[in-house]
Parts: structure tokens; sequence; C-alpha cells
């Protein structure tokens, strides 16, 4: 594309030859990200260091008009960060500072290539931590949890990404460079923020980013329990809720998760168990001990007949090893599989389950299930072998019938993976088209020509149009707070 | 057009009888209204700003009218969407810890309810008689915002009616959920101006079994921040800390609230004593908690908030405006969110201004912003309510789009949004 080769002479020109990258092999090595079925080969890639590069390559992308989509570390489950053919790839893994670290203010400010697990570490020394940990925490990025508002094991307690995330410096898809929030809450206006985090790169490119810290428990428990199928473990987690315990963690496991686990890492977990929780606590001991107490009487009373607390952290990374090992499990014992990720409400587990399994008898495809259970966040697997003519067409049905599954019980189609351009096409049937259009207001007043991360999110884009009978920019006077207009 | 009898005909249709010309007391900052309808579902309010949007009619959104002053009068109204009959809550999911409720419903009838199931929902009622639509508008929160977060980190989803008439739903009614914009984040604290929820979905907390206070009084704004920062950093985990000052450069009193199990808050009271230091004690609920500091009769309250590390020198910045202005103040907030509202008297506007620009003037020393909530109309006229807005021209294109002919609130908002 002569556009592209021009775009990539001024780049280098303004960045350096050695951040851009128009070689149709290295291209390649961008071509998706985690979800890998999808691909495409980006037309340039950028390699980012600052702030100024990100705002000079969407500087150039919007004169030009040439698309660019921003790319962390590439780990993202819905193909968010799936290049455009004609477009620029930002890619943020050189930003990689820790810019600020204020144990004092509980907050440190990173650049967006910083990897999640690291800044945990950094802040380590001073007794806290980054508090959302989605299973990709050793190597994702802080830019890509924000641009997804990942989640991970521990949600339920202490919330998302957005719960966490303070303040951004944010390139506009004008190329304006913007700083949204900071250290300091509640800062006058709109909570762009809000809006931002989640927004999947639709909205533009944060270059740095204020998180919260947070305290480390003074202690944490751990329980395995086993139990003889899905129902008795579901019983446990509502009785648990219903107690008025709010666990860091509750995670699920059915009896083919189990054994795709046991063949995968020898996690050792109750033999013979058709459902596996796992339960953790933290917090103050004097909390933890009176609640962990209850939580295993209710665990016993729903029917565990097995339960395993972890004598330390050795013993509790073995029973976690089994659980983030799953997907990657799931591999040895079947040849291809879909990770789904739906949410329903969590007293509507035993009776979703159920369906799945009917589901899974009517059309022969098996489905193994792995669960935030507290928050109602189901990830089926759906399995299947690519190499059987008609086998990855029935898995994608049944794949998205547990996504009308979730809706029907008044779900969501996403819980933490993101819509990108793997659900584009099923968010009509959770929201109605007002409801999409109004989104897409907030898309309109970001980026009007639509050149941020285009095709993810929307199934199709609204035209922005201009808005009748307003023009652009304020009065001088009105910026400098001196006059209003209208 | 239709003439005001055909609009208020149009209202009463689209409300089933629920309309009536504005009365005395129908006025918002000064500014009289001609109308006041009360939809009583999503489908009235719908077809009542289709009404609006028709006719051109300013709008202002208001349920128990208790945060009216709040935000800068508005440039023009005509409009009053009293909300008071979306009074219903529409589902308490418990197990779930969801509760779906309409706007007018007041956190007291709500806070009644959920009791019921040892569930609340974690905001504090800090103006009395707020309705969740008050509280979605100015995102006030009180003590509790620290552990469970503001009402924008409670919000899960909101059924909306736009400036044009169009319903829209944002969000969700599970806790987790990231399909989409969070466009219900974006509503919150928009004071109107971008939409009129009608109903909305939070996530709730269980009610801890037991509860303790301990409180300590200290000499001045440096052994405050202290006290502040020791139980803030340590790993007893407390619901709140809040910090009052009722005058410039006298005491300052600290106070924590641990909530949890009964043996868990009895061990976790002697390490909040142990964290506050000398003279800190096990307290009765101070009676200042929760509550906005008041300044008189009138009153000005100004919001200002700090980064963590900037408490001490938000207080002493208090301080020193109120000197330099030749006022009193009170102030108050949270140590561990680092909001504090401040109250003066809102009889000499000259002082108030003078406050105001000096407190602002310091405030990047705490990484703050400096916003006057409320002001008699002579302040108002004598202040920037809003100060610098980071971001401004962004909201003015997010404002243009929801609201291109400026029919909510207009002028109520930041830069005369």
């Amino acid at each position: 594309m002569a556009g592209l080769s021009e775009l990539a002479a001024r780049l280098r020109a303004e960045l350096g030859a050695a951040k851009v990258i128009d070689d149709r092999q290295e291209l390649r090595t961008y071509e998706c990200d985690g979800l890998a079925h999808y691909k495409v080969v980006p037309g340039l890639v950028v390699l980012a260091e600052t702030t100024a590069d990100v705002a000079a390559v969407v500087t150039a992308c919007t004169q030009v008009g040439v698309p660019f989509v921003a790319r962390g570390s590439g780990t993202g489950l819905s193909g968010g960060a799936l290049p455009h053919a004609d477009g620029v790839l930002v890619v943020t893994s050189r930003m990689r500072t820790i810019l600020d670290i204020d144990r004092d203010g509980q907050r440190a400010v990173v650049e967006p290539g910083v990897i999640n697990l690291h800044v945990t570490r950094a802040v380590a020394p001073t007794g806290y931590y980054y508090a959302p940990d989605p299973s990709s925490q050793q190597v994702c990025s802080i830019g890509g949890n924000v641009a997804e508002n990942s989640g991970g094991a521990h949600c339920l307690k202490y919330g998302f990404t957005t719960n966490h995330v303070l303040g951004v410096e944010f390139v506009e898809p004008s190329g304006e460079v913007v700083q949204i929030g900071g250290k300091a809450p509640d800062p006058p206006g709109y909570d762009l923020l809000g809006t931002i985090v989640g927004s999947e790169g639709t909205l533009g490119i944060a270059t740095k980013v204020t998180v919260r810290l947070t305290r480390a428990p003074e202690s944490v428990q751990t329980l395995l329990a086993g139990f003889d199928g899905t129902d008795a473990a579901g019983q446990a987690v509502s009785a648990i809720i219903a107690a008025g315990v709010i666990p860091a963690a509750v995670e699920m496991m059915d009896a083919l998760a189990i054994e795709a686990a046991e063949a995968a890492v020898h996690c050792g977990y109750p033999e013979g168990a058709g459902a596996v929780l796992i339960v953790e606590l933290d917090g103050p001991a004097s909390e933890v001990d009176a609640q962990f107490a209850q939580v295993r009487e209710l665990c016993e009373k729903a029917g565990a007949f097995e339960i395993r607390v972890a004598a330390d952290d050795a013993e509790r990374a073995l029973f976690w090893k089994g659980r983030k090992s799953a997907f990657a499990a799931v591999g040895r014992i079947s040849p291809d599989y879909i990770v789904q990720d739906g949410v329903i409400p969590r007293t509507a587990l035993p009776e979703v389950l159920r369906a799945i399994a009917d589901l899974s008898s009517e059309t022969g495809v098996r489905v193994a299930n792995v669960f935030h259970a507290g928050d109602g966040n189901l990830h089926p697997l759906v399995l299947f072998d690519d190499a059987v003519p008609g086998q990855a067409e029935r898995a994608e049905e049944v794949s998205g019938a547990i996504l009308d599954l979730c809706l029907e019980h008044g779900g969501s189609i996403t819980g933490e993976h993101g819509v990108g351009s793997d659900k584009a096409k099923h968010m009509p049937r959770m929201f109605t088209a007002e409801d999409l259009d109004t989104m897409q207001l907030v898309r309109c007043a970001f980026d009007p020509e639509g050149l941020s991360n285009p095709g993810k999110v929307f199934p199709t884009p609204r035209l922005c149009g201009e808005v009748p009978g307003r023009h652009r920019g304020a009065h001088p006077l009105v910026d400098a707070g001196l006059a209003e207009q209208f | 057009m239709t003439g005001p009898a055909g609009v208020l005909d149009v209202l009463r249709q689209a409300t089933g009888g629920h309309a009536e010309p504005a009365g005395d007391g129908d006025a918002v900052d000064g500014v009289p209204a001609r109308f006041v309808a009360a939809p009583g579902s999503t489908e009235e309010a719908a077809a009542v700003m289709r009404t609006a949007a028709a006719e051109g009619l300013a709008v202002v959104v208001r349920g128990d009218a208790t945060k009216l002053g709040w935000g800068t009068p508005p440039r023009r109204l005509d409009l009053i969407v009293d909300t008071r009959r979306l009074d219903r809550i529409v589902e308490h999911a418990a197990g779930d810890l969801v509760v779906i409720t309409q706007a007018g419903v007041t956190l007291a009838a709500l806070g009644e309810r959920l009791a019921g199931d040892r569930q609340r929902l974690a905001v504090d009622e800090v103006v009395p008689g707020t309705t969740v639509g008050g509280m979605l508008g100015t995102g006030v929160a009180g003590p509790r915002r620290m552990q469970a977060g503001a009402v924008r980190d409670l919000v899960l989803g909101v059924t909306m009616v736009r400036a044009d008439g169009v319903v829209a739903k944002a969000g969700g009614k599970v806790v987790k959920n990231v399909a989409g914009y969070d466009v219900a984040k974006l509503i919150t604290g928009a004071y109107g101006t971008l939409g009129l929820v009608t109903e909305a979905a939070f996530r709730l907390h269980p009610i801890p079994p037991a509860a303790a206070y301990v409180s300590v009084r200290l000499p001045d704004a440096a052994s405050a921040y202290q006290a502040a920062q020791s139980a803030l950093h340590g790993q007893f985990v407390p619901t709140a800390i809040e910090v009052d000052r009722p005058e410039p450069g006298g005491p300052v009193e600290v106070a924590v609230l641990v909530e949890g199990t009964e043996a868990g808050v009895a061990a976790r009271t002697a390490q909040a004593v142990d964290a506050l230091g000398p003279g800190a004690a096990r307290s009765d609920r101070p009676d200042w908690w929760g509550t906005l500091p008041a300044g008189g009769d009138p009153s000005v309250l100004v919001k200002v908030t700090t980064e963590l590390a900037g408490v001490g020198r938000l207080l002493d910045g208090v301080d020193r405006a109120a000197a330099a202005a030749g006022t009193t103040v009170a102030v108050r907030g949270s140590g561990g969110v680092g909001v504090f509202h401040a109250a003066l008297p809102g009889t000499d506007p000259a002082a108030v201004a003078a406050f105001v620009k000096a407190l602002r003037d310091a405030a990047p020393a705490w990484q703050g912003s400096v916003v006057v909530l409320a002001a008699p109309p002579p302040v108002r006229s004598e202040v920037d309510s809003w100060g610098p807005v980071p971001g401004l021209d962004l909201m003015r294109r997010v404002k243009e789009r929801f609201d291109p002919d400026a029919l909510l609130a207009p002028g109520r908002f930041v830069g005369g949004i």
C-alpha cells in the first residue's frame, strides 16, 4: 500500500529506523494475539519507546487516515490486539519503566508495557501489591489490562482493573496527549477514565498508568475441597456467600477439567472428585481464622468428602497449580479447544451447569468447566479435533449456545476476556441497537474517524457525522473559566 | 412548537397525568422552571424526554432535591423531571449480592430493604434524603468508600433515557462484565447532563456482624496525618479512616471504623488503637461521622481532593487559605480516600472567592482539585466553581454527542456543559 510506505518513511525520519518494522517476515511475528486462530499481518509495526513516539504515530495515522491498533504483550484472548492489514500496530512492550512507587500514597505510576506481575514484584518490599491478577499476569502488560479491564481469580473481593486504575496519560486519536485522573480521586468533570478502561483500545492509547497499590494481607488461608459433583460444590459456594463471607477467591473445576489438570501437572486433587473447589480467604489473621473455620464447616455440610488446608505457600501454590494450568492442560485430553468466557448470576450456577451438560450430551461435544465460582464467571473449555471434518463447527455452535445460556440467565457474553474481534458479532444478543448506538456516541466523541482499533467491540461502526448546530472547540475565555458559551 | 398549555397536556399524557405547571418551590439555584413532570416508569420518562426534545425544553432531573444546589445554576430551565414516582426496588438478588432499583428510591428505603437480608449498598447516606438517582448524579459517598469503593465502583449497570428520548442500557446485573463501554461510570457524577437514569444495578456487600470505632484527638495536622497514615498502612483493614478539624489550626480528630466478625473486630480494634497512637481509644461513633461539615447559614461547601500522601499538606493548605481570606473553615474527610469537604460561611462572597483561589493555587502541592459544591447565589457569581478541568475538550465532545441541543441541565457542569 503506497500510503503505508510513505507513512513508514515519515515515521523512520521522526522516530528512527530501529522503531519501524515493515519487513514482511518480521511483521508476521505480530499477526495474532492470544487468540491465535485470528490472523492478520499488520501493515506496519512501530515499537514505541515514549509517549512522544505514540503521539507521533497516532498523529501521522490520523493525518493520512490510516487505522492504528495498540498492542502490549499480545496475550489477549478475544483478538483485541488483532492487527489491521492496512494499518499500524503500535507496540508498547518497550515502554517498561516503573516511573514512581509511592508507598505512602498507595500508588504506582507505570508505563503501559510494564508486566502486571512486575508491579507487584517491584512494590513487594514496601508490603504492598497490585491486586488485579489475570492468569497471564507473568507476561501480560498493564496497558493491555487497562484496555481489557482485566480481571483474575481475586476479583470477587478486590475488583477489576477499572477499580485499581486512578489515572492515565492518554494519546487521543487526534494525537493530543491528555492527563486523565492521577494520584488523587475524583478529578472534576466526567469519569472519562471509567470509560477508557475496558474500551479495548478503541478510544486511544494509554502511555502512563497510575495504579492503586493494595496492602498485603496479614494472613492468607486456602483450602481445597473435593465433591461428588458440581451441584454440591455450587451449594457450598452459595452457602459461603449467604453466610456473609467474601472470600478472596472461589474457584471450581469439574471432572473433565480435573482429569486434564491431573494429566498435565499431577496436581493430586482428591481422587474420584466430580468437582473441586479452591477457597481462599485473606485479611487480618483474626478475621481469616474465624471465617475459615466457618467456610470449612459449610463445605462439609454441602457434602465435601475431602478437605485439605494448605499448610504453607508451597502447598497453596500446588492447589493453584491445577487451576492455573487448566486451560493449557486441556490440550492433553483434546487436540483443539475453545476457551469460552461468559458470566451468569452466581445463583444460576447449578441450572446452567446442568444445561451445559445436556448440551454436551446432545451434541457429543465434550465441555470441561473451569470457573470463578464466586462471581459467576464461567470458562467452559469446548473440546474438538480440527482434523475431523465438522467438529470445529459443532464446537463453535456449542460455544455460542453456552453464551446464549448466560444471556438467558441475565448474564454477560464476557466477564474478563473482552469482546475484541471474537465477540463483536455477539454484542447484539446482549444489547439493543439503541444500547450499542449510545456506546458509540462515546466512540464518536473520542474518535470520530474511527481509526483507533477499528472493527473491535462493535459489530457495525456508527457513522459519526458532524454534530448539528455545534462548532468545534471552545472560546478561549471559556477555557480560561472566564466566560460560558452556548 | 406547541403552546404552554399544549406542552402541559402532552406531558400529562406522557406521565398518566403526573405533570403540573411549576410552583414556587420548583426552581434550581434560583432559576424557575415552567413545568414539573413525574414519570412513573422508564417508558413514561422516555415519553417526557421525547416531548422535551421536540419542544426544546431545558430539563433538570430532581429526586428529593437534597443536592439541587450542587453544580452551577442552569443557563435556562423549562422542565423539572421529578423521579420520586420511580420508587420501586425492582429486584434484590440476595444470593448474587446484587440489587436493581429505580432512581427515585431513597438510600434509606433501599438500606432498610437490604438489611432484611443482612446486606447493604456500601454508600453512606452523607446527605439525608438522598435518592439513588441523586447519588449517581453527584457521585457523593461517605467514609465506607475507602474499603468498598466509590459509587462508580459499585454501579453495575444503568437504564437511561437520552436527551433525544431514546432508552438505552449499559453494563448489566452481574458483578463481572466487560461487554461494551462502561457508560454507567460515565453517567455517574455527570450531574444529569448526559441522560436521565431511571434504573440502576448495584453490587452489594454483606453487613458485618460487628463494628467498632477507635478515635484520637490530636493537636495538629502533622500528627493527624501521621495517625491516618499509620492506620492506612496497618494490616487490620479498616473500613474507613476519617479526619475532622472543626476550626483552622485547631485540634484534629482521627477516627477509624473496624467491621467484621465479633472475634475479628475485638482483635483489630486493639490494632487500631495501637496504630492511632497515644490517647487513642475505642469510642462511640463520633457525632460528625458520615456527615458533611457545615459553615453556618448560608454555608459554602467545597470538595477538596488529595493524593493520600498529601493529607497533611491539604490540611495546612486549608489553614493558610482561610487565614489569607480572613474566614473560618471546618474540614472533614477520608485519610484513606483523599476526598475532603471544607465548609465556610457564605456571607462574604469576596472572602469565599479569596479562600477558593488560595486553596486552588496551593492544591498542586497535594495533586488535588478544588470544587465548590454548594454556595448561595452571590457567592456563586464571585467564584469559579469548578477550577481547572483536565480533559475538558474531550468532555465537551462527549456532551455534544449525547446532548447536541444542550437540553439536559445546561450550564450545570464543568466548562459550562
